[in-house]
């Protein structure tokens, strides 16, 4: 839902845009076969809120995206995976720059993996796969991301080793900071266990929006970054500094804000780079934890 | 136009830049460029300031001089997985324990850059890239439409750089050319224990690539009796990267052994 900024703007930091080197796309829109109880941004099999993106729509982006310089692209959704065209769009994209996918996994099966590993091998950019798994096990990912995921998401994993992928595995922290570095050493050993040779983790903090907000809670009206919390803050450790958000409903600052009307900036990436003031809880997570959305 | 010889990242690998130097002077190198991170992985971070004054080398700095010098407790490298910062700082805790006042000195008059102008062509010489020190540009992970925009923003024809320790060279639209050259101080991940440089021909503006032996049990066996972790030992005698692993693009990734 769109959320209104807490604070006035005046005294609200803002981050200018420095340069535009990575364009994401909500390729699959929120639409995803799975209904995670934490998604910052409420996917499910029936919100179409942002739209599937076809191949024909992205063209315009890609080719703008390339004139501006881009370095590389990210794909998300929702489950990619659920749009039909997600493979010529990859193709589009990795004759321009270097490419990831965000997925459940959930859908990729082997012929899947090996076509993805083509269009991979015919690229002389990297094509990065990136799995979303909240738990070591069925019960407690399968409490986050629903019945029956945690298995078939490993079959995904599976597919995607197979085929010669080092998927980089994201799991968004449910558990204390302190523990990270035990937690990442137990999904390296689970992730192992599934037959991946090189196993590499992405640990990412909770956003509290979306269902997270209905999870958990909320942010509070004092976690809202302030004009002293960025003096001598270096503004490139934001991705808003450096990348934009494109979905059927135009572009937008970042993946996290793309239920805030706030955050569209505007139809084209020409028009999104300017600066956009932090004034939103979201901001205060990244400012605080250092997290990035890119692998 | 002159040959010149430029390298990255010696990482306190004496006996690598011993080799690479003379290497460059039986050439006839007119010229001898270093693009920084002297120290860093390697056992003999005080070497390389001698020897790199003897052979007359200019030197841009790179994250790790500048570190070094400006006494900050972190090298800098811009590693974002925690197990490739582990290792990262254990080599400058290191390499900053046995930096003396002279050598941090040293570094703190170093460039961010270097311009030259070589048979007609503007020459950026830098550490990562042109707009940041510390920004790896690797192969696959760098588009054309990107590297064009670096070398545009930066007025230049031809971007020379490191950081990445693994050596590439791209020619993109309208002649401009970037080389990544690699680092002499650690092996390329390919599985030759060799220190890779970058030549450039009298006549020429495209790189060539050169490998360089050297003893690398000897270095591999001083870094053991320094008490550097095995893990760094096994690198400069097997010729694949065994840490800082984790920040390689899937293609780059795909063709190491670990």
């Amino acid at each position: 839902m769109p959320q209104p900024a807490a604070i006035p703007i005046a005294v609200v930091p803002s981050v200018p845009l420095l340069a535009l080197d990575t364009v994401w796309f909500q390729v699959a829109g929120t639409l995803c076969n799975l209904s995670c109880n934490h998604c910052f941004i409420t996917c499910g099999p029936t919100n179409r809120r942002h739209e599937m993106m076809s191949r024909a729509e992205m063209r315009p982006y890609l080719d703008e995206a390339l004139a501006l310089g881009v370095r590389d692209f990210y794909f998300t959704g929702g489950e990619p995976f659920l749009n039909r065209e997600l493979l010529p769009i990859l193709e589009d994209a990795l004759a321009i720059a270097p490419s990831t996918v965000l997925t459940n996994a959930t859908l990729i099966h082997a012929a899947q993996a090996a076509r993805l590993r083509a269009l991979e091998k015919e690229s002389r950019y990297s094509l990065e796969m990136r799995v979303s798994l909240d738990g070591l096990d069925p019960a407690s990912n399968d409490a986050l991301r629903g019945e029956g995921s945690f298995a078939e998401a490993l079959a995904g994993l599976r597919e995607l080793s197979k085929a010669g992928f080092d998927p980089i595995v994201t799991v968004a922290r449910s558990w204390r900071d302190a523990d990270d570095t035990a937690m990442r050493a137990r999904f390296h050993d689970t992730l192992r266990d599934v037959g991946l040779v090189r196993p590499r983790v992405k640990v990412l903090p909770m956003f509290r929006v979306g269902r997270e907000a209905v999870r958990t809670h909320g942010y509070g009206a004092r976690e809202r970054l302030t004009l002293e919390d960025v003096e001598g803050f270096d503004m490139r450790k934001l991705q808003c500094s450096t990348s934009r958000m494109v979905t059927s409903r135009g572009v937008y600052v970042c993946p996290i804000l793309i239920d805030s009307d706030d955050a569209r900036l505007g139809p084209t990436l020409s028009d999104s780079l300017r600066s956009f003031p932090l004034a939103h809880g979201a901001c205060h997570t990244c400012w605080a934890t250092g997290a990035t959305c890119r692998n | 136009m002159e040959p010149i010889a430029v390298f990255g990242g010696p990482y306190g690998n004496h006996l690598a830049l011993r080799a690479v130097l003379e290497d460059a002077v039986r050439r006839g190198a007119a010229a001898i460029y270093c693009l920084g991170d002297l120290g860093g992985f390697g056992p003999r971070p005080g070497a390389m300031t001698p020897l790199l004054d003897e052979y007359k080398v200019v030197t841009v700095a790179g994250n790790y001089d500048r570190a070094l010098a400006e006494r900050i407790p972190d090298c800098g490298c811009g590693y974002t997985h925690p197990k490739d910062n582990e290792y990262a700082r254990i080599a400058y805790a290191y390499t900053d324990a046995r930096s003396s006042d002279r050598d941090r000195a040293w570094m703190g008059r170093l460039p961010e850059s270097l311009r030259l102008d070589r048979g007609g062509r503007r020459y950026l010489l830098c550490h990562g890239s042109p707009r940041q020190t510390n920004e790896f540009l690797w192969d696959s992970a760098s588009s054309d439409a990107f590297l064009e925009r670096l070398a545009r923003d930066a007025e230049a024809d031809q971007v020379l750089c490191t950081h990445t320790g693994l050596h590439w060279q791209r020619e993109l639209h309208a002649g401009v050319r970037i080389v990544n050259v690699g680092a002499i101080g650690r092996p390329a991940n390919d599985g030759s224990p060799v220190a890779w440089y970058a030549w450039f021909a009298g006549d020429r503006h495209d790189a060539q690539f050169v490998p360089v032996a050297y003893d690398v049990e000897a270095v591999a066996a001083e870094m053991d009796a320094e008490g550097l972790p095995p893990e760094f030992g096994a690198t400069i005698r097997t010729g694949w990267w065994t840490t800082c692993l984790e920040i390689l693009p899937a293609k780059e990734r795909a063709r190491g052994r670990w």
